[in-house]
């Protein structure tokens, strides 16, 4: 593989990996935080029309039992401690989804108060775009992370402690 | 329409008890705007509570008017509830001296109305019982709200349209 893989180049490891990767992909609970009027379209999204559900995720009112942030809207100078200290209360494997134009880049709030996209913080995952995106550009960007899950090499090994999480280049 | 203000009852009022300190008195659709002196300040916002009954302090906030002098007016808003009327109150604040007396002991909401004033603007108010920041965190330098205060910030190249 080319790869200094710590368990062997084994078919087992290889399954292993897959189940691991398989299971964290279904069920991605995001953590409850909005910031903005993106917040909105993410609760839509989650809501029965498009129903988050039916992908396994399920939003938790706790950064302990999270393991993806959306941060969905204007993130502010003020608000950044508080980000960062959500994000760091969530246990690893944890994933960043930037929503829409704000958390991407600041959006058109190009001023002192605005952090220019939540990049300047966290190890965004996943960026969407739109101001806001609708539900449908939201779900696409969590089946963007799914995909991102399952490329995701040696996730059982670093779980127990051998070596480092390994995604391959897209 | 100028006499139209020159004849509101608050204005004739005014201008019996505090005559030196009105600057300016102006009219604009049916908004009455004094202008006045920023000494008796207190004086003049506890005449118009009391006797005049504008018991709502509905604003107060600032003006930057940077280059001329004074550089500053305080903007007082207020609504007397018993007689349906409102009145704009701007006091002058000059960049050199740039404080005023705190009317928060006249209405109490002006203690967090003018924490917003000295937080975005810089312009302290005297006696006040707490003047921290209000909207932007504690260690904030400098005063966003002040027309010389980097729109992107002071740790950022300003902004050049298309060209930055």
């Amino acid at each position: 593989m080319g790869l200094d893989n710590p368990l062997g180049d084994n078919i087992i490891t290889a399954s292993l990996d897959g189940l691991v990767n398989w299971s964290r992909k279904s069920s991605i609970w995001p953590m409850t935080f909005g910031l903005a009027c993106c917040a909105i379209e993410m609760m839509a999204t989650g809501a029965s029309h498009n129903d988050l559900d039916r992908f396994g995720i399920i939003f938790r009112a706790s950064p302990r039992q999270s393991d993806c942030i959306i941060i969905a809207g204007t993130v502010t100078k003020k608000m950044l401690p508080v980000i960062k200290t959500v994000y760091e209360q969530m246990p690893e494997p944890k994933w960043v989804i930037a929503m829409g134009a704000c958390a991407c880049s600041g959006g058109i709030f190009d001023t002192y108060s605005v952090v220019q996209g939540i990049d300047e913080a966290l190890p965004v995952d996943v960026y969407i775009p739109g101001c806001p995106p609708r539900p449908e550009a939201l779900l696409f960007g969590l089946i963007k992370l799914q995909e991102k899950i399952m490329r995701e090499r040696n996730s059982f090994g670093s779980t127990i402690g051998l070596g480092e999480r390994y995604e391959p280049a897209a | 329409m100028a006499d139209m203000a020159e004849n509101n009852r608050a204005v004739v009022k005014l201008k019996e008890r505090f005559a030196a300190d009105i600057v300016d008195v102006k009219e604009f659709r049916g908004e009455v705007t004094v202008t006045v002196k920023k000494e008796n300040i207190v004086e003049i916002c506890t005449f118009l509570k009391t006797a005049l009954t504008y018991n709502l302090l509905t604003d107060v906030t600032a003006v930057d008017y940077l280059g001329q002098e004074p550089r500053f007016l305080v903007v007082y808003n207020m609504y007397s509830i018993p007689n349906k009327d409102r009145l704009r109150v701007k006091a002058q604040v000059s960049e050199s001296d740039c404080t005023i007396d705190t009317v928060s002991k006249v209405w109490s909401t002006a203690d967090w109305l003018e924490r917003e004033v000295f937080d975005l603007f810089g312009i302290t108010f005297n006696n006040h019982p707490d003047l921290r920041r209000i909207l932007m965190t504690e260690d904030w330098v400098g005063h966003p709200l002040r027309k010389d205060y980097p729109l992107q910030g002071p740790d950022r190249e300003p902004y050049k349209g298309r060209l930055s």
